[in-house]
């Protein structure tokens, strides 16, 4: 295998003297759709907030095409092209849907903002309809397209989303998760993906990770944790959408 | 009462739109800063009283070196010392007194601010001395207008306000560096993980605030011909107040604040009582307050999820 693009080696991440994350093993290569499933509060954004820097880990390392990130500030990993759509979306409330576009494409003081930005309107095309609206105002499916595309258009070379599908409607969670496999397939865009819907999340991924209170505890082709009778039991049966 | 009572009116208003641009200004610093860190910088007063005496040192350096030197010349110098000045002190207090103490309790960079503003006042106390420092007239023209005198400085502050308050409103809603900082200002962390160095976007605040107090300052300097250490304090608790009335967090609240301020004291002096005009500001702060708890312009605390 060559050089993985994200390698999350045997990261511990505490908040106070809580251990959220206990050594916490993840490679994602370049092109994959990677996904971490787990429970409510097993650590999912914890650890997409570690690989960010956000929440830095205490031990451990993460290491970005090759280059040690653990302790650098998170503008400067973001600076990398590590965009995150993060738990909760965090769109900017009192801004415009066109203003958290632009936000999204400071890193390259908005060289490309016209050409990006036509394409996540095809892509989501709701957002054309609301470019002039105040964020704050979209609907929770709106928001979630804002987020990710905001993310998008940092042009990154790993996309970090976490739990893109939380209070939506099937129908939009299905539009969602088409954006990203075309992403996936047309620019092959690097995904780590966070999700509580394990279904969907392994149908879309490649690989993926089954994390319990801090420690990643299974892992492999999502095939075969879609098939995995564990997986099954804890996170597909009663109801998998 | 001097003249016809309509004229007395209007005079009264213009001496009160001065005032209230100066205090506008001011309260602009405080409002941007706890907009963005959500703390109250009780130095920004005194960072105008500085930004004032750094224009009082640069007009004497300047007559002393050369006789005759032009007014315009020396206002413009004096005012682009005062904001180097006052921005350099800002942001190193930002820098020592409030950044390490971000993260910690609510009223720690409260109380540091405080200290702040003491260590500013004496320093200005022992190094310029406790006693008023007035300059000559450097503008000396009035105007009568339909018998209402306007001088040429109240219409340079009136002019200067509007300039810098655009400037600043473009600042902040037309280019990336204003986007970021509202971004900063609405989630701190999320501005970080797009690439905001927040720290730095933090520092600029208080430079711009800084900036726009030393304008104030030397307006303030210019209009009254004196300065004098305490000077932080009572124009600051003004433009505070300002601030607070027009909606903290909000800009255009901090001039419509800062100009009501004006209004109603200059109104207040003219009508009833001069002693009672800060009774009269604060009392009306406390009754807009208690219909409006966050101002004028300001939002409200709990927002739509």
């Amino acid at each position: 295998m060559t050089q993985p693009l994200l390698k999350v080696e045997n990261a511990e991440t505490y908040y106070g003297n809580i251990r959220a994350l206990s050594g916490v093993d993840i490679e994602v290569q370049k092109g994959e759709i990677v996904c971490l499933i787990g429970a409510n509060g097993a650590g999912k954004s914890t650890l997409m907030m570690t690989i960010c820097g956000a929440q830095p880990a205490r031990t451990g390392r993460i290491i970005f095409e090759g280059t040690d990130i653990t302790r650098m500030p998170t503008h400067e990993i973001a600076r990398l092209r590590i965009a995150q759509s993060p738990e909760g979306r965090r769109i900017f409330q009192r801004m415009t849907v066109t203003e958290n576009l632009q936000m999204g494409a400071s890193l390259d003081k908005l060289a490309y903002y016209k050409e990006d930005v036509e394409k996540m309107f095809t892509l989501f095309p709701r957002l054309k309809e609301r470019q002039h609206q105040r964020a704050g105002t979209l609907s929770g499916g709106e928001q979630q397209m804002l987020s990710i595309a905001r993310a998008l258009m940092a042009r990154p070379k790993l996309l970090l989303l976490d739990e893109p599908s939380l209070g939506l409607a099937p129908l939009i969670i299905k539009q969602i998760f088409e954006a990203i496999r075309v992403l996936n397939k047309e620019t092959a865009l690097t995904v780590f993906l966070v999700e509580q819907n394990a279904f969907a999340a392994l149908k879309l991924s490649d690989r993926g990770y089954v994390m319990v209170n801090g420690r990643v505890t299974m892992s492999g082709p999502s095939k075969e944790l879609l098939a995995n009778p564990e997986v099954r039991a804890a996170y597909l049966e009663g109801g998998h959408h | 009462m001097d003249g016809e009572p309509m004229e007395y009116f209007i005079q009264q208003t213009v001496n009160g739109i001065t005032l209230g641009s100066i205090y506008g200004m001011i309260a602009i610093g405080y409002t941007m800063v706890y907009g963005i860190i959500g703390m109250i910088n009780f130095a920004h007063g005194d960072i105008f009283m500085l930004g004032a005496f750094a224009a009082l040192i640069t007009f004497l350096v300047l007559t002393g070196l050369v006789a005759g030197f032009p007014v315009v010349a020396a206002l413009i110098v004096m005012m682009a010392v005062a904001i180097l000045m006052a921005s350099l002190w800002n942001w190193t207090i930002e820098r020592i007194a409030y950044r390490p103490l971000r993260g910690s309790f609510r009223l720690a960079p409260l109380i540091t601010a405080i200290g702040m503003s003491i260590v500013l006042s004496n320093f200005i106390q022992v190094t310029q001395g406790p006693r008023n420092k007035p300059i000559p007239q450097l503008v000396s023209e009035v105007y009568d207008v339909f018998g209402i005198s306007i001088s040429l400085k109240q219409i340079l502050i009136v002019i200067i306000t509007v300039v810098m308050m655009t400037a600043f409103w473009y600042l902040v809603n037309r280019t990336s560096l204003g986007r970021a900082q509202r971004a900063t200002e609405q989630d701190r962390k999320m501005a970080a993980l797009l690439g905001v160095d927040v720290d730095r976007t933090i520092s600029i605040t208080f430079i711009m605030g800084a900036a726009l107090a030393a304008v104030a300052g030397t307006m303030y300097l210019m209009y009254y011909g004196v300065a004098v250490f305490t000077d932080g304090f009572t124009p600051g608790v003004k433009a505070f107040t300002a601030a607070v009335l027009g909606g903290i967090g909000s800009l255009p609240g901090a001039l419509l604040g800062g100009l009501l301020i004006g209004l109603i004291e200059s109104l207040w002096s003219a009508y009833f009582s001069i002693d009672y005009k800060d009774v009269a500001t604060f009392s009306i702060l406390a009754i807009v307050l208690i219909f409006k708890p966050s101002g004028i312009l300001g939002r409200p605390e709990i927002e739509k999820v």
